[in-house]
């Protein structure tokens, strides 16, 4: 699949370059889970919740001991998910079924340190084979990359790359021109799971973006609301949301986690 | 001012090991600090500050002592010296970096500092820098640390730090490291993490080897003119690496010289509760560096056992790997129960109470005791002083009369 294609054919044509005209979204919607927790089953119901509300990309996050860029809930999650005993193979097989029963593209998310366990070539090849479409890896700056740019390329996977606020516009520039697929903005400083100001600095930040690529953005870290993306309406491509929705399902159960969820998608049009 | 006889490539690699995998917001932060580190470097001024800071303030150069006693009691015909890191100001080793990187942050401005720390000299030597320079301070510890090391918790918050007692995870030094990355994500703008030991992202692992090589300095000038030779052997303990750098990299191209790294050997190596990386570690990355990590062939972390809490860490200085590799420096472990025996040896014999994690360095000299040929001259780096310890050595020791007094303590309060 072209990942790009995919997400900029699902935006309104006001807002994307949309072959399919009857397209209404304003935004598009990718939702986070932690692969493993609360449990397996668990996540099984949150995706068949994903598809029911058409949700445009899921990342699934491969649990790691050290989750030094996740805030609290996450860190939790990671390490309730090992202890559940969750392995590569539980991680793959999920991404099997996800990947053969539902229609939104699937990516892996998880820390370096899997990655170079694994070794590229079986990284790359394992995700291609379980249906993914690429990967998020948080701790892993451009430079570090190395053959890890060849062996996705070879698998035609896409290496979603981050842009922060703090980054310099040279930094920026850099980081866009590698990217694939989109490009991951984070709204703010800090890790994930804390509320984020979406004003007018978050808005520039995403214009700066814009500046070195044609690549779709998404946007992420803090979204929780269906107001959240409304704001974003024009703005960005993408919302990404993931402690906000973990967070409904520990405090409310299956049925809040569904109302959530259909509201934030209802929120893209 | 020194030079540093090894020092990482333009990517902060030392061989295949270090670099800088850090989350994308701590990127121009990182560049920010190799620049003013990189600046202070070739400042000789800079370094001369240091070493002003470090003589005004922190009891440099700390002296060689010579261990005849302790020498004798085990049998051979060599001699043995310590070098007293554990009279530095804060009674650790920990002080030269802080004081260092207190001055880099003098410099670069910032008015607030982080650190973890796992026995708490990291945290005690931070706060007692951010007292001194006028910082405001936190400090991430493992809550397992906090339950072992009170003492030093007492100390942190009297020196005016905030302790914030880490429950994620096992719940010690490593957790406590992702706990000040995750403060420091946020907070970078007004503030500098103070990293304890020689690992983490470049430049943590050169400028924190780079303060603390004063050590190997004063140590090599001082054997020459105490001996008119240098030593023939150092033994210095490893957990993160910072002691043991700090005192091997000045020898590194004395060919002649042997280095010898000591790790924590736990309940023994065979038992897999101990935390000698070398031993039963994989080249992994976290953290933010590429080394030997105590991990599963999965890459997830495992849990590292040492009486010691300092050397109870997953990973290793990358600059300590690399040497590894290249055979530079030969590894050994020392158990729980022979680091005790250990302390105890050299208290009787000398009248020196060495941390729990010096003990190691001191309890490996024991065990290679009789295969030390005659004439050779051990210098042994003693990197803490062991009052900090006193709960723990006098649990371990069993001592009836502290057990009383703690109780009647306890029902007095």
């Amino acid at each position: 699949m072209n990942l790009t294609k995919y997400l900029k054919n699902r935006l309104d044509p006001l807002y994307g370059e949309t072959e399919h005209p009857e397209t209404k979204r304003k935004i598009l919607l990718m939702t986070h889970v932690v692969v493993g927790y609360p449990s397996l089953e668990a996540n099984w119901k949150m995706l068949e919740a994903m598809g029911e509300a058409d949700v445009d990309l899921v990342e699934l996050q491969m649990p790691f001991s050290e989750p030094s860029a996740d805030g609290p809930l996450f860190v939790k999650a990671n390490q309730e998910a090992l202890r559940n005993g969750i392995r590569w193979k539980d991680y793959f097989d999920l991404m099997q079924r996800t990947s053969s029963k539902f229609d939104f593209p699937v990516l892996m998310m998880g820390y370096f340190n899997t990655t170079f366990a694994m070794g590229y070539e079986n990284y790359c090849a394992n995700i291609r084979k379980n249906g993914g479409e690429g990967f998020i890896i948080p701790d892993l700056p451009l430079e570090e990359y190395g053959d890890l740019w060849l062996h996705s390329q070879n698998q035609k996977l896409d290496s979603i790359m981050l842009c922060t606020p703090t980054n310099t516009e040279e930094r920026l520039r850099k980081i866009c021109a590698r990217g694939s697929g989109f490009i991951y903005c984070v709204a703010r400083k800090g890790v994930t799971g804390k509320n984020t100001d979406l004003g007018q600095s978050a808005e520039n930040f995403l214009q700066q973006c814009r500046q070195y690529t044609d690549l779709p953005l998404a946007l992420g870290f803090g979204l929780s609301e269906p107001d959240d993306l409304r704001k974003l309406h024009g703005k960005a491509d993408i919302a990404i949301v993931g402690s906000a929705l973990l967070k409904t399902w520990e405090a409310e159960g299956e049925n809040g986690y569904r109302k959530h969820l259909m509201s934030l998608a209802a929120a893209r049009e | 001012m020194p030079t540093q006889s090894i020092t990482p490539d333009a990517s902060g690699y030392f061989g295949e090991y270090g670099g800088k995998f850090i989350p994308e917001i701590l990127y121009t932060t990182f560049d920010e600090l190799i620049a003013a580190f990189y600046k202070a470097k070739a400042d000789p001024e800079f370094w001369q500050s240091y070493v002003d800071v470090m003589q005004n303030y922190s009891c440099r150069p700390t002296p060689i002592t010579p261990l005849e006693n302790f020498a004798k009691s085990l049998g051979g015909k060599f001699q043995i010296f310590c070098k007293r890191e554990d009279l530095n100001h804060t009674g650790a080793h920990k002080a030269n970096n802080c004081m260092g990187q207190g001055l880099l942050v003098q410099r670069m401005g910032k008015k607030r500092v982080i650190a973890e720390t796992g026995a708490g000299q990291h945290g005690v030597a931070t706060a007692t820098m951010a007292a001194r320079m006028g910082l405001e301070c936190t400090v991430y510890m493992g809550s397992v640390d906090v339950e072992r090391q009170r003492p030093n918790v007492f100390w942190m918050e009297q020196l005016g730090a905030t302790v914030i007692s880490v429950t994620e995870g096992a719940a010690t030094l490593k957790d406590a490291i992702n706990a000040a990355m995750r403060d420091w994500a946020e907070s970078m703008e007004t503030t500098h993490y103070v990293l304890g030991t020689t690992c983490g992202p470049h430049p943590f692992p050169e400028m924190v080897a780079w303060f603390q090589s004063i050590i190997g300095q004063e140590s090599r000038e001082q054997m020459l003119k105490k001996n008119g030779r240098l030593p023939d052997r150092i033994y210095a303990c490893v957990g993160g690496g910072s002691n043991a750098s700090g005192i091997f990299l000045p020898f590194l191209d004395d060919k002649a010289v042997e280095l010898i790294g000591v790790e924590a050997g736990g309940r023994g190596l065979e038992s897999g509760e101990h935390a000698a990386r070398f031993y039963g570690g994989t080249v992994g990355v976290a953290q933010g560096y590429k080394t030997y990590f105590f991990q599963d062939d999965e890459g997830q972390m495992l849990h590292t056992h040492s009486i010691a809490a300092g050397l109870d860490y997953i990973g290793v200085s990358p600059i300590l790997s690399h040497l590894h590799d290249q055979k530079r420096i030969r590894f050994t472990a020392a158990t729980d129960d022979a680091v005790i025996s250990a302390t105890k040896q050299l208290i009787r014999t000398e009248g020196i109470i060495p941390a729990l994690e010096s003990g190691h360095a001191f309890a490996a000299v024991i065990e290679e005791a009789p295969s030390i040929p005659d004439g050779t001259q051990v210098l042994i780096n003693l990197s803490g002083r062991g009052d900090k310890d006193i709960f723990n050595i006098a649990e371990a020791i069993g001592d009836k009369k502290w057990q009383e007094f703690l109780k009647a303590k306890a029902m007095s309060q």
